[in-house]
């Protein structure tokens, strides 16, 4: 019988404990395990970001991590970048932008973003077309998605202000 | 000048209200078909052929399973024979080998087990003996004389012959005298194109839950364009009347033409039905660019002649495109797609190739840019020798109603002239080319179809209504429907609730394809409105006591006019239905229709690249595009399909190949090495919405979804041209390709 490994960590403000395989990835377990189905697998190598997380504030590949590498930290999906019933500005904006199409890779994009936003409050758009770089979308060609970043950043400055 | 300004008012259609099914996609909720888990489910995987071509000696499947927490185990064998001359054979034989694997990838086995981990090392456990046989990679290796066969089972379409064939189709296009039109040529120019597989790289991998009952009935749900051809075809495939199973259309996350087709439904329901359990059965992503749908690798060789004064008069050429490991009509279509001047004489033979790659799919205006990427690169050079405007030249050419396309019917009411007219008076093409940039410019064309749809329109207690679709909405058609609906009955769009339902809760309805949904399901969804202002009308009748001809539909609201008006308020909806249980019962519409007068769409992109001479690299500075979109219903998913289509367009031209080893092994099977456009890769895509009415459509729409891949391979070899005097034949123009180009200048 393969071991499984106890984690504890925070996911979207709340601790949680949950068993793990020793190759289970981290998006495996916040999908299956935690029933947080926000992030997508689009490729399990790292390489479309459709499964974007944040660790402790930075984004990470949720494939690219074993489960058990959560431990002690704080884990932030798409399911918890909002303030309860409250949309962050992201999501609204998204919506009101129409800044996105199928909305498979929304979930990551919207978490690189935040993450962009949290740390560079007024980024270009090439410091937001380089940020969200490792979030493939295949519908918008981005436009909408770079237009969307900018008026956030633009709100989340006039609410801090 | 032109329709647009005649064009009604509307109150709805036209704005830009936020995506109903929005909320869940920004907060995580949506459900797609891998995001869905049932009680009791398995996971399933796949064993898949490692040879590009062999016979297939014999399946082991004793170890697996033996192994722990497999279930069961499925091979082609599991499946019902299908005379090669059924419409399903292809496809069925497609999702799980029988005698041959035709491709590196082609599945042959499947395992469900409790775990996915399990299931993966069960379906890698299946033994299979192969006799490898030649394998056929390319067109000329098809085409070859003497060339042994890719697939046994291939007959030439269009042709009667009964023999196999790697040939898939032989069709002929043809029309005035080629032979006399490049005699009296002022100028011709003539070169051979190629292009590489590409794949429509949707996000979200193919991906079905399927639970099988006692009762021998299947419950599906996945991620597809059209989930009545899940049925239909996973049905066929597996031998069943389609009343035993029922598809749930899940959040699709992107298709684009490749989830037109099915790869994993028959298998998932045998293995449920085997295991007694459901089962979800996902691809990963090597799956995925291995085993599904890339676009078709073509080869064209194509010879345009014109006049001094810019009439294009003759254009001939053969079309090769490859279909894969199967028979198609992907060189048909590429030809049919030269419908954009007028050419009086035209001759095109367009011949499609089987081979031992994956079976092609469809992918967004099906081998139109391939042949564009002849047709438009061709006109530049045509342009650049008589030293006229690109767009001038286009103008003086372009199809008007009433002129034939490549089959020769005549095209109906299209905005082509319009479209170029847009761009010409651009912001962008009035603006000077940057320095030492090139600018490209290139045209597109695609049919659209109409097909049958079904809508539903449910006024509810409180006069909000629910308007149900069978059309998967893969770019925001909900909105949409939902934006038409609100038009015709005057409600507000968010009193509408849009939904796609399932195959027995809604009547059947073609795949989303073809541009089609807002086109012809919007106009089930108008016909169905309109049925319900009339029973509206009578309602209201009811009401006052008036004879039904005395009541208007005004605003929104009945409106009792003539002599019995006074003192009588407009009834609005809620009023109505509020009363619905006195005046007859519930309000409900139905409406089905095979849809014609699908509108055909123009676009016209332009862009300025800068190409570094040093390592190859095309940067591009600047992307306009304009497109006839007949009616924008929502101006702002109409702009994300002009922006989305153009940057599928611009990875196509730049970047994006697959690469065999000689074995027929596809060596770049991961986004990593498959090089999509990323964020950093693209500016912003201008868009100009053209609008010249559909007079088919209630509204005009004409369908926006294809067109705008069509474009980008021209426009940029265009632009590329324009900086560095090197014209780009093959594909991709990645930098090792233009470097090279360059070089040999």
């Amino acid at each position: 019988m393969i071991s499984r490994t106890h984690v504890h960590c925070t996911v979207n403000g709340d601790e949680v404990d949950f068993l793990a395989d020793d190759a289970t990835s981290l998006l495996d377990a916040l999908r299956d395990e935690l029933g947080l189905t926000g992030a997508k697998e689009g490729c399990a190598t790292g390489d479309c970001g459709a499964c974007s997380i944040l660790v402790d504030g930075a984004v990470n590949c949720a494939c690219l991590m074993f489960a058990a590498e959560a431990e002690g930290h704080e884990i932030t999906t798409v399911e918890g970048i909002a303030d309860g019933d409250h949309l962050h500005p992201l999501q609204q904006v998204f919506l009101e932008e129409a800044a996105l199409q199928c909305g498979i890779c929304t979930p990551g994009v919207l978490v690189s973003a935040k993450a962009l936003l949290d740390h560079n409050p007024n980024p270009t758009e090439a410091e937001i077309r380089y940020a969200l770089a490792g979030n493939l979308c295949r519908c918008t060609g981005y436009d909408k998605i770079i237009h969307a970043v900018q008026e956030a950043a633009v709100q989340l400055n006039g609410a801090s202000k | 000048m032109t329709d647009t300004e005649a064009r009604p008012t509307y109150k709805y259609v036209g704005t830009r209200p936020i995506r109903h099914d929005g909320l869940d996609k920004v907060t995580g909720k949506a459900r797609f078909a891998a995001d869905l888990n049932m009680t009791g489910q398995l996971r399933a995987a796949i064993t898949r052929s490692p040879h590009a071509h062999a016979r297939i000696v014999s399946i082991d499947t004793s170890a697996a399973e033996a192994m722990p927490g497999v279930k069961a185990v499925v091979t082609g064998a599991d499946f019902p024979e299908i005379d090669i001359a059924d419409a399903i054979h292809d496809e069925a034989v497609n999702n799980i080998a029988r005698d041959e694997v035709l491709y590196n990838g082609h599945a042959v086995a499947a395992v469900a087990a409790t775990t996915l981990a399990q299931a993966r090392a069960a379906a890698a456990a299946v033994k299979v003996e192969y006799e490898e046989l030649p394998a056929i990679l390319s067109i000329d290796e098809a085409i070859a004389d003497g060339a042994p066969l890719a697939n046994p089972t291939t007959r030439t379409l269009f042709t009667g012959d009964t023999e196999p064939s790697n040939f898939a189709s032989i069709g002929q296009f043809e029309r005035g005298d080629v032979e006399a039109g490049f005699a009296a040529a002022d100028v011709i120019v003539e070169r051979e194109f190629t292009t590489v597989p590409v794949h429509q790289g949707y996000i979200e991998p193919h991906a079905c839950v399927a639970d099988c009952g006692q009762d021998g009935k299947a419950s599906i749900w996945a991620s597809s364009q059209g989930h009545f051809a899940v049925r239909s075809k996973t049905a066929a495939i597996l031998g069943w009347s389609t009343d035993r199973i029922k598809v749930t259309p899940a959040e699709i996350g992107g298709g684009f033409g490749g989830k037109t087709t099915i790869y994993l439904e028959p298998i998932a329901v045998r293995l449920s039905q085997k295991a007694g359990r459901p089962v979800k059965l996902a691809m990963t992503r090597e799956e995925v660019l291995r085993a599904t749908g890339p676009a078709p690798a073509s080869k064209i060789s194509l010879k345009i002649g014109a006049t001094n004064d810019g009439e294009l008069t003759t254009l001939a050429g053969t079309m090769y495109y490859s279909n894969g490991s199967t028979k198609g009509f992907s060189a048909l279509t590429g030809a049919m797609s030269v419908a954009s001047y007028k050419f009086p004489n035209l001759e095109l033979h367009a011949i499609g190739t089987v081979d031992n790659t994956p079976k092609s799919a469809a992918y967004r205006a099906p081998s139109a840019p391939q042949a564009a990427f002849a047709v438009e690169t061709l006109v530049d050079e045509i342009a650049q020798q008589l030293g006229m405007d690109p767009i001038e030249l286009r103008l003086r050419n372009a199809v008007v109603e009433g002129d034939p396309t490549a089959m020769g019917m005549p095209h109906p009411k299209i905005g082509f002239i319009e479209t170029l007219e847009a761009i010409k008076s651009s912001d962008h093409y009035n603006s000077p080319v940057p320095e030492g940039a090139g600018r490209g410019f290139a045209t597109g064309f695609w049919f659209n179809i109409g097909e049958q749809s079904s809508a539903t329109v449910n006024l509810n207690e409180d006069g909000t209504a629910t308007v149900i679709t069978g059309s998967p909405d893969i770019g925001g058609s909900r909105a949409s429907m939902a934006l038409m609906a609100a038009e015709e009955l005057g409600l507000d769009v968010h009193r509408i609730t849009p939904i796609v339902a399932d195959t027995e809760s809604v009547g059947f309805t073609d795949i989303t394809e073809g541009s089609r949904a807002t086109f012809a399901t919007g106009m089930a969804v108008v016909n169905a409105c309109r049925e319900l202002i009339e029973k509206m009308k009578e309602r209201a009748a009811v009401i006052r006591g008036v004879d039904v001809d005395q009541v208007a539909w005004i605003g929104g609201a009945a409106v009792i006019e003539g002599p019995a008006s006074e003192g009588n308020e407009p009834l609005t909806i809620a009023d109505i239905t509020a009363q619905a249980k006195m005046t007859g019962g519930p309000l409900t519409a139905t409406a089905s229709l095979n849809a014609a007068g699908a509108g055909p769409s123009f676009a016209a992109h332009l862009a300025d690249v800068k190409v570094d001479e040093e390592t190859g690299q095309v940067t591009i500075l600047r992307y306009t595009t304009a497109q006839d979109a007949g009616t924008a219903i929502h101006p702002a998913y109409v702009e994300g399909q002009m922006q989305g289509g153009s940057a599928q367009g611009i990875g196509w031209a730049l970047n994006e190949e697959y690469i065999f080893d000689a074995s027929g092994e596809m060596e770049n099977a991961s986004f990593l090495d498959y090089r999509m456009p990323v964020a950093s890769d693209l500016p912003m895509i201008e868009t100009i919405i053209v609008e010249v009415p559909n007079p088919s459509h209630p509204y005009g729409v004409r369908g926006v979804g294809e067109t705008g891949i069509v474009p980008p391979i021209p426009t940029l070899a265009n632009a590329i041209a324009a900086a560095t005097g090197v014209r780009m034949t093959d594909l991709p123009m990645s930098p090792p390709n233009v470097l090279k180009k360059i070089n040999e200048k």
